[in-house]
């Protein structure tokens, strides 16, 4: 199991209340983690990463641990804190005015 | 009886709002989708229950929304907009080769007929369209790649088709407007495309009566004159009368001829509205007074409509996709303004009174008359 945090105009885009619950299959990536993301709420894609490339939104932040895992590769294996659901995987909307 | 639904989509969110034929009084829902910038939403001619709406935002890209019971309930539909095999280039402010990029969905337009079809006008410049309800979009590739479209150069608001108008005397007629491209027409349901300019006149670009290059701001017809279309450019009202392959100026005795709202009478297509800013960087009303100006004359001849606006100290724009007109016997016109305010008048503009002050900066008015 792993503990998503979502920005808040993305839970209410996924209707999510508080964490999202995810359960990725393998190794604990970056990548995978957003595959089962977009698995488990299809409305996020293109929110987070491109549909096509995945690359990384510009204004989208990784947050996990009190570490900025934004510039990670996809294939990095996340902290075993967020794996084991002691920590969880935060996706942040960067402070870019609005 | 009959009502009528505004769809206002802000920089914030999106309003609708309801009454009756009489349209003195209105509830307003909304923000739905709050925070995100709505560019549009609009209803299907041919179920006006189903909504499309266009929701974006820096941060997380672009959502499409759908309604299916007149914006009560809505619901994200495919957002994946890819251009069709390489992208190609366009030209950037500075006059660089910039790749052809998905920013977001300008104008959404659905089928008169199908209300699973839609076309979605895309900066940077392209169409899509879906044909099941907004799940899927295809690229329709004949406009972005254009022999003229290297040579495209963006406009203040970036390089986006804005504007859509169907012809229903001629199922195959498609009239798209591009800032700073210009207006290019189909006929054969948006496969192929033409530059429809001839007549315009911009001094902003080297040649100023390039075939393509113009910055035009918004496109109109009366669907009942479909060979007649109304234009504000960047300067300049203009009038075509055979389906966009000429045009002359009509601005005539307007105190500006910048703007970017344009919009025709429901029942009088010779009455023409727009709303006159002094300048292409002051975009506020001439004089600190929020004028309509009103044409029944097809253009030439303007007449200010001032009952019921600020004649004062109001510095507001009206941006290009925040008019439109209700289809009751005494035609109903409506705009939003970037200071959040939405005005009404239930007899083409005679009086004025604002519906609602304070909402975010409004970018798109649609209205749809239910009967």
């Amino acid at each position: 199991m792993i503990r998503v945090v979502l920005p808040a105009h993305l839970r209410k885009l996924a209707r999510v209340d508080g964490e999202a619950v995810l359960e990725v299959e393998g190794r604990v990536t970056q990548g995978a983690l957003l595959d089962a993301l977009e698995a488990r709420y299809p409305m996020l894609r293109g929110t987070v990463r491109d549909q096509v490339t995945k690359k990384r939104r510009p204004f989208v932040r990784f947050f996990a641990c009190e570490q900025d895992l934004s510039h990670d590769p996809p294939d990095a294996l996340l902290p075993a804190a967020v794996a084991a659901a002691a920590e969880p995987f935060m996706i942040v909307g960067a402070m870019a005015g609005g | 009886m009959s009502k009528v639904r505004i769809l206002v989509g802000t920089r914030k969110g999106a309003f609708i709002l309801t009454s009756d034929g009489k349209r003195r009084k209105w509830d307003i829902s909304g923000p739905h989708f709050g925070g995100w910038e709505i560019y549009h939403l609009k209803a299907s001619p041919a179920d006006p229950d189903r909504l499309y709406a266009s929701q974006s935002n820096a941060w997380f890209g672009q959502i499409i929304q759908r309604s299916n019971d007149g914006g009560r309930s809505w619901e994200p539909v495919g957002n994946q907009f890819t251009y069709q095999g390489e992208p190609g280039n366009h030209l950037w402010y500075d006059g660089t080769p910039r790749p052809f990029e998905f920013k977001r969905i300008w104008d959404l337009e659905p089928s008169l007929t199908d209300p699973d079809t839609v076309y979605a006008g895309a900066e940077d410049a392209a169409l899509f369209r879906t044909t099941d309800g907004g799940q899927t979009w295809q690229e329709m590739a004949g406009l972005r790649t254009h022999p003229s479209a290297p040579g495209w150069q963006p406009g203040a608001g970036g390089l986006c088709l804005h504007t859509l108008i169907f012809d229903s005397a001629n199922p195959g007629r498609i009239f798209g407007a591009i800032s700073a491209a210009g207006v290019f027409r189909s006929d054969d349901g948006g496969a192929s495309w033409r530059p429809a300019n001839h007549g315009l006149h911009s001094q902003q670009i080297p040649d100023p009566d390039a075939e393509v290059g113009h910055c035009v701001h918004r496109i109109a017809m009366h669907p009942a004159r479909p060979e007649v279309l109304f234009m504000q450019k960047h300067w300049d009202v203009m009038r075509s009368d055979d389906g966009g392959a000429s045009w002359r100026e009509i601005s005539g005795d307007l105190p500006s001829d910048f703007g970017f709202a344009i919009e025709v009478h429901a029942h009088e297509p010779d009455t023409v509205y727009v709303v006159p800013v002094k300048s292409d960087s002051e975009h506020y009303p001439p004089e600190g007074k929020l004028r309509v100006y009103r044409s029944r004359s097809g253009g030439d001849q303007w007449q200010a409509l001032t009952n019921g606006l600020p004649q004062s100290n109001c510095y507001v724009n009206v941006l290009r996709g925040a008019m439109a007109v209700d289809g009751l016997d005494s035609c109903g016109v409506y705009f939003g303004t970037t200071g959040g305010q939405l005005f009404a008048s239930a007899d083409g503009g005679d009086r004025w009174s604002a519906i609602v002050h304070s909402l975010p900066a409004v970018l798109s008015v649609e209205v749809q008359t239910l009967r």
